[in-house]
């Protein structure tokens, strides 16, 4: 086990705390695929990547865009955490006139770097802004992550090749394989799949780890650092709503509500010692 | 009178203000050679994305370029660029007002051999429809030039629209070039008549040939339909008996329904030169097509007879 991994843990688990809290009672939110990243961010804020809460523009930071917007819930819990603003600031998600909106917003957010939430244009945002770094030689890394139901998006495949052509070594794609979009199971929806053999086939760098492990994703965050010359891809196994056991794997809570009782249960399970397990 | 082309001028201006900022940047989709961009590809290849021919990528990657801290031109035909690519424009670079410039080549009936796939007539609609957006339609080489100088010093998106055919040069060389800012091309006492895009000329055209049948054509060219400089347009009207407006785009949400809009409560007859709600065709030139769909001099003196009873 690597040194710090037990308190990469404990941090995600107060993602999903802070998550369940955004959600809350009776009200809808996209629960299950914020959580099935909740490690996986929990690793890029609070270990791997290279950024400063109390200077958010600063050039030399790493970045992370959601192209999945709808998962924004996970990072407004992240840059809190970090101290990009007040913790408080999650209780007024979603309300009007709030800084935290349903789907990532720059103007709005400290420590949001793009506006995504419209499916498939991240991974476009992502690599622009990689030339963009590359062309001033600055060494940040520009981390994007999509769902998988959002491959299905065409757009996604024209930024992986434009990646692969400009040679976007500072570009990380993590694809958050959850296995479920709004309507049911992704395998069953609409056919994605190969999706590994598709990535090698564009010419990306492609590790498989399972996105819940810790170890497994340090370690492939690592080896895309090694690489030089082309883009790499994370494929992260995940389960929506992770951490939550009545969520899990249930696609109901792609954007579902809590009942009073659902909220106790969760709080209470990711409140227990080794709730994830 | 010379005639120059709006794509040359434009890729000459971008080489210069290349020159002058390296943070510039261009993007193509496979039409260099056509919109001109190839001219910036020549002088400043690190900074030039041959994007292939995938315009929604090209779109939205020039956002991240923007995030960069990049000033991205991106080029391609004006009906992929405003139509395409809307989705990626109005999400990925106009909710977060990135510092990206769309320039819309072959606009309105330009590319007259291609049809109606190529040719834009609801182009300025979908852009002015954008929050955060502005959009630019000059009206000859020398405007365009002004145009992009301009793009390029602000800090938010905006949509360029140029023509594919070489046109004279009318834009006055006396007038500083101010977004918005309606230009006085032509000072007349009857009617006002407001035009945007290349209809300058054809509204100059009509005015010569009414000035024999004692009709005075007040022309003033629009240099973009967003932002709209409402006061300015309004000071135009004063003592003038009727309106036309003149455009190279569709009747609906172009200059004329914003003019109309504008002019509510001002009880003044007017007139609209403007695509009515058609698709184009191919045909032979430019011109022929502008005769067909009734954008040209002979329509804008027609109804200039009618207002005044004539």
């Amino acid at each position: 086990m690597r040194e710090g991994q037990i308190v990469l843990q404990e941090k995600a688990r107060q993602l999903r705390k802070d998550i369940v809290e955004m959600v809350g009672v009776g009200k809808a939110g996209h629960l299950g695929g914020s959580c099935s990243l909740a490690d996986i961010v929990a690793a890029l804020y609070f270990s791997k990547m290279r950024h400063d809460p109390q200077n958010p523009r600063m050039p030399e930071r790493d970045r992370l865009l959601l192209s999945k917007g709808h998962a924004a819930l996970v990072q407004y819990a992240a840059l809190a955490e970090c101290g990009y603003f007040d913790k408080k600031w999650l209780k007024s998600l979603k309300q009007l006139q709030s800084p935290l909106q349903g789907h990532p917003d720059m103007r709005k957010t400290p420590g949001i770097e793009a506006n995504t939430g419209s499916l498939g244009q991240g991974v476009s945002l992502a690599a622009g802004l990689a030339a963009g770094l590359k062309l001033d030689n600055n060494s940040a890394k520009v981390y994007v992550v999509v769902g998988d139901g959002e491959l299905a998006e065409g757009q996604i495949w024209e930024a992986l090749m434009a990646s692969v052509n400009f040679h976007l070594d500072n570009l990380c794609v993590i694809l958050d394989r959850n296995g479920l979009q709004a309507t049911g199971k992704t395998d069953e929806r609409f056919c994605i799949e190969p999706i590994r053999e598709k990535f090698l086939a564009f010419g990306l760098e492609v590790f498989e780890i399972d996105g819940h492990d810790m170890g497994q994703i340090l370690d492939a965050l690592d080896k895309a650092d090694q690489v030089s010359g082309k883009p790499t891809a994370i494929i992260a196994h995940t389960v929506k709503g992770k951490g939550i056991p009545f969520a899990e794997n249930a696609a109901a809570f792609h954007n579902g509500t809590l009942t009073e009782e659902q909220f106790t249960t969760a709080m209470k399970m990711l409140e227990e010692e080794g709730g994830l397990e | 009178m010379s005639k120059h082309n709006q794509r040359e001028a434009y890729g000459k201006a971008l080489v210069q203000l290349g020159g002058e900022n390296p943070d510039i940047v261009v993007l193509e989709a496979d039409l260099g050679n056509s919109t001109r961009s190839i001219l910036f590809q020549q002088a400043y290849p690190e900074r030039y994305f041959e994007m292939g021919i995938a315009e929604q990528n090209m779109t939205s990657f020039a956002g991240g370029l923007s995030l960069a801290g990049k000033v991205p031109f991106v080029n391609t035909f004006a009906v992929f660029a405003a139509g395409r690519a809307y989705d990626q424009i109005r999400q990925s670079i106009a909710t977060a007002k990135l510092n990206v410039k769309i320039v819309g080549s072959s606009a309105g009936f330009s590319d007259f051999g291609d049809g109606a796939t190529h040719q834009a007539i609801e182009d300025m609609a979908i852009m002015g429809a954008i929050p955060n957006m502005t959009v630019l339609a000059p009206c000859d080489a020398l405007e365009t030039v002004e145009a992009v100088k301009a793009a390029a010093t602000l800090d938010g998106p905006v949509y360029l629209r140029l023509c594919r055919n070489d046109l004279e040069d009318i834009f006055p060389k006396n007038i500083p070039y101010q977004i918005g800012e309606p230009i006085v091309l032509r000072e007349g006492e009857d009617i006002a008549v407001f035009t945007t895009g290349i209809m300058a000329h054809e509204a100059l055209k009509a005015a010569k040939t009414l000035e024999e049948e004692g009709i005075s054509l007040h022309v003033v060219h629009v240099p973009g339909i967003k932002p709209l400089d409402e006061p300015a347009v309004l000071r135009q009207l004063s003592g003038k008996k009727a309106v036309i407006t003149c455009e190279e785009h569709s009747i609906r949400g172009g200059l004329s329904m914003l003019i109309s809009y504008l002019l509510r409560n001002e009880g003044v007859p007017m007139e609209c030169v403007a695509v009515m709600d058609v698709f184009g065709q191919s045909a032979g030139s430019h011109e022929e097509l502008m005769g067909f769909y009734g954008l040209d001099a002979g329509t804008i003196c027609q109804k200039a007879r009618r207002l005044l009873g004539k």
